[in-house]
């Protein structure tokens, strides 16, 4: 059976030379086509005797399954080759830049106050908003600030005209977001009133804020955010607890330094300003004066429906466009209210 | 308030450094804002007397000098001064000094050796003063170091005090404090009553004893106006930043700065007859020291005598009743005027004096006499005179009174959440110099006179927090009832639409809520725009009733700025007047979101050919923020936009903002180019979110069929398609444009819209006889409602 062995060896040689599928199916054609070596023999079966033709046959066919398997594996080949070189050709440029829009920012004091108000969230405070233009009521006088008190002459405060050109006193643009306070008490209140003890009132109020004042410190309009907490057994030990625990979770810093230090607001008694102090950085070991806040007066508690005798509670204010200032380095005050593309987009 | 802490050492003297006397200050609520040294860092340099003075043989303006600097051998010293003489005393540098910027040698000058330097203010740090030698006292001590003659090792220190603390608007003020708080002894100067050398007085009414309810006033005859003011005065009032003018105006200040009483000194020949406090008569006019003529308030009281008005009461001198150089005899005023009948005043009239900054805050009200004879005692040892008694006149009624606050243990250990010994807090509460009775645990607590803002129990609180120190009560991890909060599906947060927005490739800016006048006219077509009383400036002088002014102002700047593709948005409120609105009165004052497009669709990149923005690249945008709820777009006006590419953005049939191309003509004023495209929607429509409406999926498959329609070119797409919808039976599942086509094929007055119709059932499979039925039946509602055919 030699000659069936050099068939396969001369199939395998063959089938290998064929490098495109037309010459292979040539080649298949010389052993298994009509005329081919392997179909020529099965056809000289029957001139063997029987005794051969049976061991003949199977030799024949071992030899023809091994032609067929050489065949579909080199069929193969050459597909995988063809497919490879198709593909070759199409290959692209993977370093050319994606196509379609790209994306936008947001305001970086944007950031910051959603920052804040994720924070106090996470501590059970809800989120409030207010007018802007404001009664003197609630911007002044519920907050304990009754007209020609000296702490009037820390606001400078922008009025409107009324229609008859004057100026109109009983309104004006808010110069801090402490008014909320008093619309969150007096919400607050009206709807649990009934109840003899009410429930704690946790809320911020982020907003924008007015004071005619304009230099490379300080913008006509700027952003404030108001806390307050007000319940039956919140002291002084929990607001130094919960602005200092803020202020290092927004500077992602534990080793920030933070003091309280005595100072007045007509709302607020006793009143603090909050200072900072980083432990590393440009500004690192310098007090930067960032907050103000105080235990809630009791005259305003009243004004917001609370008997102070019973709750009691915290506010803080601070500014969101300082504490983004810091957290960014930025150090202009003014970049945040000219719209400049070139620095916006750099927040997201 | 301005003070030198050697001052204040001289009347409390705690055994701390500057530096921590400073930082005990600042955490007590007195903020120190600023330290610095009173004179430059410079050594070796004394008191030297000029012996002689000769010219110099090579130079006209050089001087050769003798002076004595207290050693053996007089110096000689080459000097250009102007002012340089024989026997005056100046500073002089020797040879070693360093001075600012210079480092004095032995050096030859034109050929003469000079062995020193006889120095002016300015090249000791001390003014700007170059105008020549900085003379020096007749009596200073030949070789004394010049720092300690002149105090220059004194810092200067400047408070940041809070409205509430008028008290310390006085050295004495200051002391006391830093005595409570330190312990160290109070060393007020000894006032004694001056015995009066003259019977002259002048008579004083309080005719307005609400704006006056004590006043002190005394004679003092025969007064030197000309002598000069002692030095160490002269430093003291300079150091608190007052400027040195004459002995007798210094004086006042002195007295004000050290006890916190405000004086006045009238020139008493001006005066005739009684002195008043009274109201003005209607009409009256004063011309006050800062030459400022003024008609005061019904409400302002004025310092008469019986002819004419002469100073308004606490605020400010008259010219003509003031003390002058020819001055020889004095009638000094020591007055209580409550911080109510002072309030404002001053603002009102655009100016601000020590006095009525201290009367407005509070001045002790038992003060008066006191400061009137310290002030006669110091004038009487500087420049003589013959002070006559003191006349004054109490309306105690009008008299602040000082009623007792009671203060429990208890409630302050709420407030701080600390608590503090009964026998702490009273000690605390004693050092403030406040009257204490103890009740048990309680205390019955009196200010003094000098505290105008101790009234109730809280203010008594703080005293004792700031006294006991912020720092030592402890930063408590708060305690509170856990309760979920309410979180709906029905509306979302401003910050997910802002960042909706900004995956638009949309940047977010904030502008100014007042606006330019011109820009709420062409913005809004706003005539009256709500105008603001006090405006910083003209440009922004009016709220905004729209945001889109600020966007185009916006785009204006970055175009300046070379940017030429601008995508940006602002949420913020818009300002106008609408009586029924709340909750402010009055004014409407609606959130809303609005953006701008302008330059380029997209940035410019490869493979995409270039398109400027237009009118559908921003819809898209708009229908994307209210998805999956539809809008509808309503052609419209709108003074900002456009004539023929704007629209009113409708939402369930109520209008919830405006979209289009701005106004060519507003493009060509504000020098834009290629008009931007603009939007500005209501936040409260954005805000509410639907609740998701669930409906069967079909397991059975969709039978897909176009329809193209040729329609006349105005034809508008809104109306054909909703008559569509409402015609196409239940199995349709959606109707929708893929194509618009004008050109080839068509008329010149056509265009074809082409609609893809897909339907489907949820419990079978459709038949082809009642899809193409369908079918006919849209195209029959198309022809008849709007004359379309089917394009061949």
């Amino acid at each position: 059976m030699d000659n069936l062995d050099q068939l396969v060896a001369s199939a395998t040689s063959d089938f290998a030379a064929a490098t495109e599928p037309a010459k292979l199916e040539d080649a298949k054609a010389r052993y298994l086509g009509r005329e081919g070596s392997l179909t020529a023999l099965l056809k000289g079966l029957g001139k063997l005797p029987a005794e051969e033709r049976k061991s003949t046959g199977a030799a024949i066919n071992i030899a023809k399954e091994r032609i067929e398997s050489l065949l579909t594996t080199r069929r193969d080949a050459l597909k995988s080759a063809q497919l490879e070189a198709q593909l070759a050709t199409e290959a692209l440029d993977v370093t050319l830049p994606g196509r379609g829009l790209p994306r936008g920012s947001l305001h970086p004091v944007t950031i910051s106050l959603d920052r804040i108000e994720q924070l106090f969230r996470s501590i059970g405070f809800d989120v409030a908003d207010g007018p802007e233009i404001e009664t003197d009521w609630h911007n002044f006088t519920a907050l304990n600030t009754p007209e020609n008190h000296p702490a009037r002459s820390m606001h400078d405060t922008f009025y409107l005209q009324g229609g008859d050109g004057k100026v109109q006193d009983d309104v004006l643009l808010r110069t801090h977001t402490s008014p909320v306070q008093i619309r969150a008490m007096l919400a607050h209140t009206e709807l649990h009133q009934h109840l003899e003890t009410m429930p704690e009132l946790r809320v911020i109020c982020p907003g924008r804020v007015y004071r005619v004042d304009s230099d490379a410190t300080h913008s006509p309009m700027f952003h404030q955010v108001e806390g307050l907490w007000i319940g039956e057994s919140v002291s002084f030990a929990d607001l130094k607890g919960v602005v200092a625990d803020f202020l290092r979770r927004f500077f992602e810093s534990d080793d920030l330094k933070v003091r309280f230090r005595p100072s007045f607001f007509p709302f607020t008694e006793p009143s603090a300003e909050i200072d900072v102090a980083f432990m590393s950085g440009a500004l690192e070991g310098r007090w930067l004066e960032i907050a103000g806040c105080g235990m809630v007066h009791p005259n305003v508690l009243r004004f917001g429906g609370f008997d102070p005798e019973k709750y009691t509670g915290f506010a803080f204010g601070m500014g969101p466009d300082r504490l983004t200032m810091l957290r960014y380095g930025i150090n202009d005050l003014r970049l945040f209210f000219e719209g400049d593309l070139r620095f916006l987009a750099q927040f997201h | 308030m301005q003070f030198s802490e050697s001052w204040l050492r001289s009347l409390c003297n705690p055994s701390l450094s500057s530096e921590e006397l400073c930082h005990v200050l600042t955490m007590a609520g007195l903020e120190v804002e600023e330290r610095r040294a009173a004179g430059a860092d410079f050594s070796n340099v004394v008191v030297a007397e000029v012996l002689s003075v000769e010219k110099h043989p090579d130079a006209d303006k050089l001087k050769l000098c003798s002076v004595d600097v207290g050693e053996a051998n007089p110096l000689q010293i080459v000097c250009g001064a102007p002012n340089v003489a024989a026997g005056m005393k100046v500073p002089c540098a020797r040879v070693g000094a360093r001075l600012p910027g210079i480092e004095i040698r032995k050096a030859k000058v034109r050929g003469i050796e000079s062995s020193g330097m006889l120095c002016s203010a300015r090249e000791l740090g001390l003014s700007d003063d170059h105008g020549g030698l900085l003379p020096l006292a007749a009596d200073a001590p030949v070789g004394e170091d010049i720092r300690r003659h002149l105090d220059l090792d004194d810092r200067l220190i400047t408070l940041k005090l809070t409205p509430n603390r008028a008290d310390c608007l006085s050295l004495l003020g200051v002391a006391r404090e830093l005595s409570a708080l330190t312990g160290a002894p109070l060393l007020a100067p000894e006032v004694k009553p001056v015995t009066a050398a003259v019977a002259d007085t002048r008579q004083v009414v309080l005719d307005a004893p609400a704006s006056c309810s004590r006043y002190c006033g005394r004679i003092i005859r025969g007064v030197n106006a000309n002598a000069p003011t002692p030095e160490w005065m002269k430093r003291r009032i300079e150091r608190s930043g007052i400027r040195s003018i004459s002995f007798l105006v210094d004086v006042t200040n002195y007295v004000m700065l050290e006890l916190g009483q405000p004086l006045h000194a009238f020139d008493d020949a001006e005066l005739s007859g009684a002195i008043h406090v009274r109201l003005p008569k209607p009409g009256e006019q004063l011309l006050l020291l800062n030459e400022q003529t003024v008609t005061p308030s019904a409400d302002t009281a004025l310092i008469a005598d019986d002819q004419k008005p002469l100073a308004m009461a606490g605020i400010m001198g008259g010219e003509h009743s003031g003390i002058g150089e020819s001055t020889r005899d004095l009638f000094l005023e020591s007055a209580f005027f409550p911080p109510a009948a002072i309030a404002g005043k001053a603002r009102a009239l655009g100016f601000s004096s020590d006095a009525s900054h201290r009367y407005e805050r509070g001045v002790d009200f038992e003060l008066q006499r006191k400061a009137i004879e310290r002030a006669t005692q110091l004038i009487v040892d500087t420049c003589g005179g013959r002070p006559g008694p003191v006349v004054e006149a109490v309306s105690a009624a009008h008299l602040p009174s000082r009623q007792p606050v009671r203060l429990r243990t208890a409630r302050a250990a709420k407030v701080l959440g600390i608590r503090l010994a009964a026998e702490r807090i009273e000690a605390i509460l004693k050092g403030l110099g406040l009257t204490v009775e103890r009740q048990g645990d309680d205390f019955l607590v009196t200010p003094p006179s000098f505290r105008f803002d101790i009234e109730i129990e809280e203010d008594l609180i703080e005293e004792i927090a700031r006294v006991h120190g912020y720092d030592n009560i402890p930063s408590q991890p708060p305690v509170a009832q856990m309760a979920m909060m309410p979180a709906t599906e029905m509306s979302r947060p401003p910050m997910a639409l802002r960042r909706l927005v900004a995956e638009r490739d949309y940047h977010e800016v904030v502008t100014f809520s007042f606006v330019d006048t011109a820009w709420e006219a062409d913005f809004a077509s706003n005539a009256a725009p709500i105008v603001l009383a006090n405006p910083i400036a003209s440009q922004m002088g009016v709220m905004r009733s729209s945001l889109i002014g600020g966007l185009v102002g916006t785009l204006v700047a970055n175009r300046k700025r070379q940017t030429e593709r601008v995508r940006i948005f602002e949420l913020g409120r818009c300002f106008h007047r609408d009586a029924s609105a709340g909750p402010v009165a009055g004014f409407a004052q609606p959130l809303r979101l609005a953006g701008l497009a302008a330059g380029p669709a997209l940035p410019e990149q490869w493979g995409v050919p270039a398109a400027a923005v237009d009118f559908y690249d921003i819809k898209a945008d708009v229908e994307a923020l209210f998805a999956p709820r539809r809008l509808e777009f309503i052609k419209a006006g709108h003074p900002a936009l456009h004539p023929g590419r704007c629209a009113t953005v409708c939402l369930d049939g109520q209008p919830v903002g405006v979209i289009g191309e701005l106004h060519p003509r507003w493009a060509q004023k504000y020098e834009l180019g290629r008009a931007p495209v603009i939007f500005e929607l209501e936040l409260a429509a954005l805000l509410a979110t639907p609740f998701a409406q669930y409906a069967e999926v079909s397991r059975f498959p969709a039978v897909i069929r176009d329809l193209a329609l040729v329609v006349p070119q105005g034809q508008t797409l809104a109306p054909l398609l909703a008559a569509l919808r409402s015609a196409a039976p239940g199995i349709v599942r959606d109707v929708a444009l893929f194509d618009v086509y004008h050109g080839k094929g068509l008329g010149e007055n056509e265009k074809s819209l082409a609609f893809r119709i897909v339907m489907q059932d949820t419990q079978r499979t459709l038949e082809d006889a009642e899809v193409d039925a369908v079918i006919a039946s849209l195209l029959a509602v198309a022809s008849s409602g709007f004359n379309a055919s089917l394009r061949g």
